[in-house]
């Protein structure tokens, strides 16, 4: 699997996924900087956390306009899968690849944690390795997480299959206490609807190996390398 | 020519932020306030010296960046520099 991971001056998981990529896949992927305006072939392009352009006007909003996210947005309609974690998803967002937008969180306050999430399917691109409605442990760490959409567009992305993840408790129960930011029934996760292009808060690279406390987010990498190689 | 553009929340998007001002106000002691809402205000120097040409190139400017008008409003107002 070619992979290919969009750094911008700010990011600070990009070096995160690319070794959980490295180890997953067993081949190292490319290292693309935000203002070269081409893209490796690739089979999967990841947007990585952390700050662009110091989250300046809204988080991920000036990052949506940078020449690599042209090439990005170009090689995701031809197909091309796109992973987008946390300043990723909110790049996704901005530049109008997947639906809603992030705004500051409902405490005010930047929260990093662990969180449970529930896998909504499984036979995605993302999620061959999980089961449907499985709970997993995943960190977050944020403050522009708070998913806001219409009901209108949160009612089609639900009929639609579009919610990946939603916020639970550990049982799997979605619940009010479960949700970290105030997300819009729980959302911690959209595609587009194709499923290839994926958003999500929380870091499954921070959750790939026993050490970092969970392995969960590891089965992300291998279903992606399952379903695009 | 300069343009003074303001962009606020839509009603019925909530504004923690808005919120916590509030609260900041009343702890201040000063009363009768409902509500807070808050917004960003972004001045702009132009070239363009045309109005009608300085107002599309405002407003594609608030359409493709200044603005997400998913959650957001936006108006301007321009002026001779």
């Amino acid at each position: 699997m070619r992979a290919s991971v969009v750094i911008f001056p700010g990011s600070n998981c990009d070096r995160d996924v690319a070794v959980v990529l490295k180890a997953v896949t067993g081949s190292t992927p490319n290292m693309v900087w935000h203002g070269d305006s081409e893209l490796p072939e690739s089979d999967l392009i990841v947007l990585p956390g952390g700050f662009s352009y110091g989250d300046y006007l809204r988080s991920g909003a000036l990052a949506a306009h940078s020449p690599i996210i042209r090439a990005v947005v170009a090689a995701a309609n031809k197909g091309v899968a796109v992973l987008g974690i946390c300043n990723g998803f909110q790049i996704l967002t901005e530049s109008q690849l997947l639906p809603g937008v992030m705004m500051r969180n409902a405490s005010l306050k930047y929260i990093c944690r662990d969180v449970h999430i529930r896998v909504e399917q499984s036979g995605t691109p993302f999620t061959t390795e999980y089961s449907a409605n499985q709970p997993i442990v995943v960190p977050v760490a944020h403050k522009d997480g708070n998913y806001f959409a219409d009901e209108e567009t949160l009612d089609r992305l639900e009929d639609e299959g579009q919610i990946a993840f939603r916020y639970c408790d550990a049982s799997g129960m979605i619940t009010d206490d479960a949700n970290p930011n105030g997300s819009q029934r729980n959302i911690a996760g959209v595609y587009d609807k194709t499923r290839r292009i994926l958003g999500m808060m929380p870091h499954p690279e921070r959750a790939a190996e026993p050490l970092l406390g969970s392995s969960d987010g590891r089965h992300m990498f291998a279903s992606l390398l399952n379903s695009l190689q | 020519m300069k343009a003074r553009v303001t962009v606020t929340l839509k009603s019925g998007v909530l504004d923690p932020q808005g919120k916590a001002i509030a609260h900041a106000v009343a702890a201040l002691g000063i009363p009768s306030v409902d509500d807070v809402r808050q917004g960003k205000l972004i001045e702009i120097t132009l070239a363009e010296k045309d109005p009608e040409r300085a107002r599309e190139l405002v407003e594609r400017m608030c359409q493709e960046l200044l603005a997400n008008t998913v959650i957001e409003n936006y108006h301007y107002e321009l002026e001779d520099a």
